[in-house]
C-alpha cells in the first residue's frame, strides 16, 4: 500500500517537472528568439556595406587581405524539442530546427563580418560555412549545432 | 596578427606565388568540460547559444591553426593558400577541430 502511494507522488512530480520545463522553454525560448532576431536584422542592415561571396578569386583592385571567421554554437529549447520528436513520428518540415539553424548562421556570418569591419575591410571573398554537430551526448539524439563562418576579408 | 599570412584563396592578392612547399595541417581534440556543461545543460531548457561551447571551439581552432602555422614556418613558408577547416564529432562528448592548406612562399 505504502509502496504504491508513493509512486503516484513521484509519477506526479514527474509530470510537474515535464510540464513546467515545457512552459518555460515555450516562454522563454520564444522571447529570447524574437529578441534575437530583431538584434540580428539591426546588425545585418548596419554590415550591409560588407559585400560577400563565394568566388575563389579576389576581386580586381583589392590588394589587402586577413583572414576572418566567426563561430557560434547553439541549443534548441526544451518546448522546441518535444515539438521536433512529436514531428519525428510523422514527417515533414521541422520548423524549430529550421529557425535555429538559420539563426545561428546569421550570428555566425555577423561574427566574421564584425570582424572584417575591426580591420577596415569591406569585402569578403570565399566565403564558406560549416555546421557540425558538436558534444552529442548519448541520452538525447541532438547536441548542440555549431555554425563556423570563415573568409578573406579584403579592401 | 600572424607572422605569415593565412587565406582561403587560391592566391595572395597583390603578391606572386615563388614556390610550392606543399601541404600542412593542424588538429586538436578538446573535450568538453563539467562546469561548462553544467551552465549548457540548463540552456537546453531555454535555448540559445551555450557561450561556453562557443569559445572551447575558437580556442580549439585558434590551437590548430597556431600548429599548422608552425609547420609551415619550419618549411621556410610565409604564406598558407587554401586554407579549409574540418570538425568531427569523434566520441561523446569530444570534437576534433581539423585544418589544412597549402604552404608557399610568396613575394
Amino acid at each position: 500500500m505504502c509502496t504504491v502511494r508513493r509512486s503516484w507522488y513521484v509519477n506526479m512530480i514527474n509530470i510537474a517537472i515535464f510540464l513546467s520545463l515545457f512552459a518555460l522553454g515555450f516562454f522563454v525560448g520564444r522571447y529570447k528568439e524574437a529578441r534575437h532576431f530583431s538584434d540580428l536584422q539591426k546588425r545585418e542592415t548596419a554590415l550591409a556595406y560588407i559585400t560577400t561571396s563565394n568566388i575563389k578569386h579576389a576581386p580586381d583592385g583589392m590588394n589587402n587581405s586577413v583572414f576572418v571567421s566567426g563561430n557560434v554554437v547553439v541549443s534548441i529549447d526544451y518546448y522546441k524539442r518535444i515539438l521536433a520528436a512529436l514531428r519525428g513520428i510523422f514527417g515533414g518540415q521541422i520548423k524549430s530546427y529550421t529557425s535555429l539553424v538559420e539563426r545561428a548562421r546569421r550570428e555566425a556570418v555577423l561574427r566574421m563580418k564584425e570582424q572584417a569591419e575591426d580591420f577596415g575591410m569591406h569585402h569578403i571573398s570565399n566565403l564558406k560555412l560549416e555546421t557540425a554537430s558538436v558534444y552529442k551526448n548519448s541520452q538525447s539524439s541532438l547536441g548542440s549545432i555549431e555554425i563556423f563562418a570563415y573568409g578573406t576579408a579584403l579592401k | 596578427m600572424r607572422d605569415i599570412e593565412i587565406t582561403n584563396l587560391e592566391t595572395l592578392p597583390g603578391k606572386t606565388i615563388t614556390q610550392h612547399l606543399g601541404m600542412v595541417q593542424g588538429n586538436t581534440v578538446r573535450a568538453k568540460h563539467v562546469g561548462r556543461d553544467i551552465m549548457a545543460g540548463f540552456k537546453n531548457i531555454v535555448g540559445g547559444e551555450l557561450r561556453g561551447y562557443t569559445e572551447l571551439l575558437t580556442e580549439s581552432r585558434d590551437q590548430s591553426i597556431d600548429r599548422m602555422v608552425d609547420e609551415a614556418r619550419g618549411l621556410g613558408a610565409n604564406a598558407i593558400l587554401n586554407v579549409r577547416f574540418s570538425t568531427s564529432s569523434i566520441s561523446a562528448g569530444a570534437s576534433e577541430l581539423y585544418v589544412y592548406g597549402t604552404a608557399v612562399v610568396v613575394r
